[in-house]
């Protein structure tokens, strides 16, 4: 079920009427050669993590006679004594918690903002809009100083806590606009039957709206996944690492001769969201179109 | 209506008449609507409100963790202004960085987008293509590709070599081209951009370059006269976002650096210089000051581009 924010896209095809058949051809010999050049060092890389280390420099994409798994092998090991499937369901775990935080905590908060008639919410909603385009270094300090205090550090807490809080208020303003785009007479319909704030909540507003509740999910995914700061700051234990810091100390303890591992890493850390922009890749583009998300 | 006219107002205890419920159902919506909304309040006074005026505070003392924040008046800020070179190197390398790769954002992403727009096979095909490297740009592991491709003995330099371009230069290693390669790294991520104007461009009705075709306007014409202006709102969108995640950019710099900003500091992005002097040289009072100064650049910087945006966007007549 898709509501019309998200078929209205789809309704006619404008633009420009098609172009001549040699022009078309231009056309996709330009997008192949730049889509080549921009693949290049990817598929480089994934050529590197399958060569022996000798010969890495090389600039070819096919591994060829070097063709070996040794840097897998070898990487998987980990580092520090960890080894790296202990990092994957590190990240796995923060992400899955983030994911689950911000639904929860930013469907509430959007479903008040949309469909609720309470004192001050305009002032709330525009205090929340403030907040979308804060850089998040203002409060960095007194955040990591609360926190420390707290002895949150290397938990996951300072990951999970604040999404809990639903501060992540892009989610928050996507929900709102997809809820806002729900019929009310729904709302009205459910209220006669008896239901409440919480009825309409969990029976109306969020069956329908699960195209944005799932790019709220895979967007949260991904950008956890990424996540390189918050770990920096708040992660010392090597056995608490999630990939990217784990990537980070295999380059300071990495020796010149043992790229194959490192390239191998690197290659296995974006398994995870290429597996989810395939799997997604509608929702995602869908999302980036009509709310500006990045990915 | 005209039931709760003639009814007096006032006391009885019996079932509300209809023109009454009103205030009683809002009671019911306030309480209802501040339990929705507690995990936002909580977070927005705890995790944002709070530590905002703390570290606004903060930024007029001095404090390392292990003491007591003392307090030292505008020092923070007077240094940073007058006596701190790499305040104003890490200012620089952020701006340029700004400067020279959101519009190459927006110009590749707009060519990419029009090119695609006009009926193209396999436009989902192409799209994926190029959006892949936005979704995984940021990430640790695209960072040390990057390394790897802009050493001396790296991929591009053999890459160079193969076709007869002998060159050791070190790209990364050089404070001349260092942040350049970080430039391309962000252009390379035009997908996400390109994405959101393929949608604008759907917007546009067709009939209106038919007509301008009738009327004789050329291919260059329809596109100044027609896409750009009705894209307007959509390209300032891009850029404020894209301007508004430069000033932010960390991971690359630190990865490719090893968290120095080196060589010479020319890869010393704001946000890097603000992680040294808070997370390693622990001076948190400087570094809030930092903070505060960040917010003040993205908020000026925020508010030029609605000020220019008032002057260029196009927002249609009916708006």
């Amino acid at each position: 079920m898709t509501t019309h924010t998200f078929t209205a896209r789809r309704g006619r095809k404008a633009g420009p009427p098609r172009a001549t058949n040699p022009r078309q051809f231009l056309r996709h010999l330009t997008l192949i050669a730049l889509g080549v050049v921009m693949f290049y060092p990817l598929a480089w890389m994934l050529g590197a993590s399958l060569r022996d280390d000798g010969a890495i420099a090389d600039p070819g994409v096919w591994p060829g006679d070097g063709f070996t798994v040794d840097g897998y092998v070898e990487g998987w090991r980990g580092v520090s004594g960890v080894a790296f499937g202990r990092f994957m369901l590190n990240s796995f775990l923060v992400a899955a918690l983030c994911v689950v935080a911000n639904l929860i905590a930013c469907s509430l908060a959007a479903y008040a903002f949309a469909r609720v008639d309470f004192r001050l919410r305009r002032l709330w909603f525009a205090l929340m809009i403030g907040t979308l385009m804060l850089p998040h270094h203002v409060i960095l300090i007194p955040q990591y100083m609360m926190f420390r205090e707290l002895g949150w550090i290397d938990t996951y807490l300072p990951f999970v806590v604040p999404k809990l809080l639903a501060t992540d208020a892009f989610f928050v303003f996507l929900l709102v606009q997809f809820f806002r785009a729900i019929p009310r007479e729904l709302d009205d319909a459910a209220r006669l039957d008896g239901c409440g704030h919480l009825g309409i909540f969990f029976r109306v507003i969020l069956p329908l709206a699960k195209p944005a509740l799932a790019t709220t999910a895979i967007f949260t995914f991904i950008y956890s996944w990424n996540d390189f700061f918050t770990p920096l700051i708040y992660l010392t234990d090597p056995d608490l690492y999630t990939v990217p810091l784990a990537l980070r100390s295999f380059i300071d303890t990495t020796s010149s001769s043992a790229f194959g591992a490192l390239f191998a890493m690197s290659v296995v850390s974006l398994l995870p969201v290429l597996g989810v922009f395939i799997a997604f890749q509608r929702l995602l583009v869908e999302g980036i179109a009509t709310t500006g998300l990045r990915g | 209506m005209t039931i709760t006219m003639e009814r007096p107002p006032g006391r009885s205890a019996a079932p509300p008449p209809p023109g009454r419920r009103r205030p009683l159902r809002s009671r019911r919506d306030n309480l209802a609507g501040y339990l929705f909304l507690s995990p936002w309040l909580l977070g927005f006074f705890l995790i944002i409100g709070g530590p905002m005026v703390a570290s606004l505070y903060l930024s007029f003392t001095d404090y390392s963790v292990l003491g007591t924040p003392e307090w030292a008046g505008t020092d923070n800020y007077e240094r940073m202004l007058t006596d701190d070179p790499r305040f104003w190197a890490s200012l620089t390398v952020t701006l340029t960085y700004l400067l020279a790769s959101v519009p190459l954002v927006q110009v590749f992403a707009l060519f990419l987008a029009s090119l695609l727009n006009r009926g193209i096979g396999g436009l989902t095909f192409y799209r994926a293509v190029f959006y892949v490297p936005s979704l995984i740009g940021g990430s640790v592991a695209i960072a040390i590709l990057w390394r790897f491709l802009f050493e001396g003995d790296g991929l591009l330099n053999n890459a160079l070599g193969s076709v007869g371009v002998d060159t050791s230069h070190s790209w990364i290693g050089t404070p001349d081209t260092a942040l350049g390669t970080l430039v391309v790294l962000n252009v390379w991520q035009f997908g996400a951009a390109m994405i959101i104007y393929l949608a604008g461009l759907r917007q546009i009705p067709a009939e209106l370059y038919e007509s301008a075709s009738v009327d004789g306007a050329g291919r260059a014409r329809r596109y100044w006269s027609i896409t750009l202006p009705l894209l307007s709102p959509v390209i300032f969108f891009n850029v404020l976002m894209n301007t508004v995640g430069a000033f932010q950019a960390f991971n690359t710099a630190y990865i490719v650096s090893n968290g120095t900003g080196g060589p010479a500091d020319s890869t010393l992005f704001y946000t890097l210089y603000l992680y040294q002097r808070g997370f390693v040289d622990f001076e948190m009072g400087y570094a809030s000051a930092l903070g505060w100064a960040l917010l003040v650049l993205v908020a000026a910087a925020a508010a030029g581009l609605f000020a220019l945006s008032r002057r260029v966007v196009f927002y249609g007549d009916e708006r």
